[in-house]
């Protein structure tokens, strides 16, 4: 009773907040004026805010930004030792500061490392801080020109890149950053400078304590899709995660800006309706995930959960098991990829439940602009899947969605599954995934698969037992993010030129409607059978397996 | 500007994006971390933005009181008159510079039996984990240790069954196969096959791996959060029944009554936020630090 008393007031106060900060989006991110320091910015970083870009330069653009910061944070990680605040850490070697500097500018932000023995103050606050802020705002920034060339007519213009960048990062994630932050640290996180420290414990033992901008960070981690922990443990180190109440919290702060983007959707093409649809989507795909992992976890599926009598390995005593499922399914649904519990013990069918959500795609309600985007190409496929139902031209938002428009939806939609299940197959092919399995048996493979559909997805999540720290999995792990981040948002922006090129059309009785009842069970279907079509085997012989056998 | 307007698009976006990554280092990745730094001296803040420290009995910091700490001797058993934490996979245990989960599955049943000689090479399986903390907690609180697909002597109740169809068939050999030879298999035959113990470094692959159930009882009195690690392995908290079955102990130990007792464990308890966020929890790491102040053991 308590966790679904706890997972509706958590659900609720997302669905309130998403209200204003939606609205608030909308009118900071698209139009009006540049402010004087903006100004000042955009004169110091040598572009013109008032040119726009069409979409080859839009695209460029973000490519170019997306190789300097990994470039960036290449040498960061690797020159960590010779700069301040490293707290006695080294530089990386090159294969994992490679993967950790793609990992985190695509916001991935998967782990090949343990915190706390790896990254030192600069490296979290200069090296993960700033990616963070940047790769969330490189979702929106492919969102908004996909929605700018549904909303605009006859033009080759989707807006100018550097101005969306600037102003998701400053006018949204900072001033929201700053808020949660304080709240977070009031509720127990630590924000210091300081290093480690020994001190004799109550017992009389030593124990090594340390320090770190944990505060500044957390709300971050939690909001930008990020995901990736200061700490080995991520958000189930108490440090992290103190409390039930900021387990409340980091789970809102995931949720929310990804909701809340919906809703700027909504605001942006003139139709309120259009977004209360798709948040109905989103809500029943989520709904559904968290039905059946909590579902999942509380029937003792596992010969080890049988003998414990309950899911209780690898989560922390004052989350408990319900908000240790919550957060699985907000941090997986969310493309965030934070946890507060060990995945890899979560029940065979708990730990096939979060897979699936990445599965989905992440867009329930998937990542910052990338949860939004993804969905809309859902919704594509349902309007076209509608269309030839009814006989009708394919519209959506008056806008054909004829055969070169499906051509790249199509595209986008087979980058995941192709990488996720090639990388797989590739890893086990070549004997790299069986040595890094953690687990024997069927759990193994569900660890490889759940690392693949985590990188590709931008989701960073892990099932820890899998050892990522090889030099195979380092090298593969960074290609698998690559095509997973940046090719989708090929097509995307490329479809995003077409629809703006388009002149609307003219909405008839016979057009198929993407609102109502219909609409919603037609796309929430078409989700859920995309996913499966391309999933299910991988998922019966790994969860579906471990679970029945 | 005119210079950038001259130059080709592609490496004009480059110069574009160098200059932005570094205004946003400055900006984001220094000023944002270092500010709420600042904001967070501010009293009211500053003791969670510091650690939130735990004063010991001589009024020096013995801790974090959010991060779990070991409550064993030096040889690694339970000192007997403080509150024992839950199981933990950070380093040796409760290491707060090396947070981590033990991270193995729920059908994670069949050990790695150390080879004579070599006490390391063998790696136990979750199960033998749990059956082995449940047997040495229930000794301690003098408590029916046993949980279901447990042995006796505290390992995973897992046979290894040869059938002569590979995974079908009639059984042919059947292996206890947590239970390291000479020891006495849990159950004497399975369909009527005499059980063997198992013999460290032989390979059961091809068996059948079949935990048994047993006749535990499905509520086992050592709690489930006594027998399981956190994620963090640094979790401060235990729930309230595992510090119930414990009060009995602490109390005779410092020779103080119950009551009083339960009244500092109230005190130390957490229940659920806003009455339905979390679980209710007892901190071990505040408790136990009180306890030494009010009713210290004498020559500890």
């Amino acid at each position: 009773m308590y966790a679904w008393l706890q997972a509706t007031l958590i659900l609720a106060v997302v669905v309130a907040l998403h209200v204003p900060l939606g609205d608030y989006m909308a009118k900071a991110l698209d139009g009006g004026p540049h402010g004087r320091t903006e100004r000042v910015l955009y004169k110091v970083c040598g572009v013109d805010p008032d040119r726009e870009q069409d979409w080859r330069h839009y695209l460029f653009a973000l490519l170019a930004f997306s190789l300097m910061s990994i470039a960036a944070l290449f040498a960061l990680f690797t020159l960590q030792g010779k700069l301040p605040w490293s707290t006695g850490h080294e530089g990386m070697p090159w294969r994992l500061a490679l993967h950790t500097a793609v990992s985190f500018t695509t916001n991935t932000s998967w782990q090949n490392y343990a915190g706390e023995s790896t990254t030192g103050h600069l490296a979290v606050m200069a090296g993960l801080g700033v990616q963070a802020f940047a790769s969330a705002a490189v979702g929106i920034c492919a969102a908004l020109a996909l929605i700018r060339g549904l909303v605009r007519r006859d033009t080759a213009q989707l807006g100018n890149f550097w101005v969306d960048l600037n102003r998701t990062i400053f006018r949204v994630i900072l001033p929201l950053s700053i808020v949660s932050g304080i709240i977070l640290i009031a509720l127990g996180v630590p924000q210091n400078l300081g290093g480690a420290h020994t001190v004799t414990t109550v017992a009389g033992g030593q124990q090594t304590l340390l320090g770190g901008p944990v505060g500044s960070w957390e709300p971050l981690k939690l909001m930008s899709g990020d995901g990736g922990g200061v700490f080995n443990a991520n958000s189930a180190h108490p440090f992290e995660n103190p409390s039930a109440y900021t387990n409340a919290i980091e789970i809102v702060l995931m949720l929310l800006i990804p909701t809340a983007f919906i809703r700027t959707y909504g605001r942006m093409i003139g139709s309120l309706r259009q977004s209360w649809t798709l948040l109905a989507v989103v809500g029943i795909l989520f709904g559904l995930l968290l039905a059946a992992g909590s579902l999942a976890q509380n029937v003792h599926s596992g010969t080890v959960t049988a003998a414990v009598g309950g899911q209780y390995e690898g989560t922390e005593t004052r989350v408990g098991i319900p908000g240790s499922t919550l957060f699985g399914v907000a941090a997986t649904g969310s493309a965030d990829g934070a946890a507060n519990s060990a995945y890899d013990s979560f029940s065979s069918f708990g730990g096939g439940v979060l897979l699936s959500a990445m599965m989905l795609g992440e867009i329930a309600p998937g990542g910052t602009g990338s949860g939004l985007y993804g969905l809309i190409i859902a919704v594509m496929i349902a309007v076209f899947i509608g269309g030839l139902m009814v006989g009708r031209t394919p519209e959506y938002l008056r806008k054909r969605i004829g055969f070169p428009e499906m051509r790249y939806v199509v595209l986008y939609a087979l980058v995941a599954p192709t990488a996720i299940l090639g990388c797989s197959a590739l890893a086990v092919a070549l004997g790299q995934g069986q040595s890094s399995m953690g687990n024997p048996g069927p759990h193994g493979l569900t660890e490889l698969v759940y690392a693949y559909t985590s990188n590709v997805n931008s989701n960073g999540s892990a099932m820890a037992g899998f050892n990522g720290a090889t030099d195979f999995h380092n090298l593969l792990m960074s290609a698998a993010m690559l095509i997973g981040r940046y090719v989708p948002m090929v097509f995307l922006l490329a479809l995003a030129g077409r629809l703006a090129r388009q002149q609307p059309g003219v909405v008839t009785v016979g057009t198929l409607q993407a609102r109502g009842v219909n609409f919603i069970a037609l796309a929430t279907g078409a989700a859920l059978i995309l996913a499966l079509l391309n999933f299910l085997p991988a998922l019966s012989l790994g969860p579906l397996a471990e679970g029945l056998l | 500007m005119t210079f950038l307007s001259r130059m080709p698009a592609w490496i004009g976006h480059h110069v574009a994006a160098i200059r932005v990554v570094i205004v946003l280092t400055l900006l984001v990745g220094l000023a944002y971390p270092l500010g709420m730094t600042a904001i967070a001296q501010i009293p009211g803040l500053d003791r969670s933005a510091q650690g939130s420290a735990l004063i010991g009995a001589g009024g020096k910091q013995a801790g974090s009181e959010l991060i779990g700490q070991s409550f064993l001797d030096k040889k690694g058993n339970p000192i007997p008159y403080y509150f024992q934490p839950r199981p933990s996979n950070a380093g040796t245990g409760y290491d707060a510079s090396a947070s981590a989960a033990g991270n193995l599955g729920p059908e994670s049943t069949v050990d790695v039996l150390p080879v004579k000689g070599e006490p390391d090479s063998g790696k136990q399986s979750l199960l033998t984990q749990v059956c082995a903390r449940s047997k040495a907690v229930g000794d301690l609180e003098h408590v029916d240790g046993s949980r279901p697909y447990c042995t006796a002597d505290g390992v995973g109740a897992v046979l290894g069954v040869f059938r002569d169809g590979g995974t079908t068939g009639r059984a042919t050999r059947v292996v206890s196969v947590n239970q390291a030879c000479p020891a006495q298999p849990f159950v004497a035959t399975y369909e009527s096959v005499t059980v063997t113990c198992a013999t460290p470094g032989e390979d059961y692959g091809t068996a059948v791996v079949t935990p048994v159930r047993g006749d535990a009882p499905a509520h086992p009195e050592v709690p489930a959060d006594a027998v399981t690690a956190s994620a963090s392995g640094l979790d401060p908290q235990i729930s309230p029944a595992y510090a119930e079955l414990q009060a009995p102990r602490v109390a005779r130990e410092r020779g103080m009554d119950e009551d009083s007792l339960r009244k500092l464990i109230d005190r130390y308890t957490s229940g659920r936020g806003l009455g339905v966020l979390g679980a209710p929890a007892v901190n071990v790491v505040q408790l136990n630090a009180a306890l030494d102040r009010t009713h210290p053991v004498k020559g500890a």
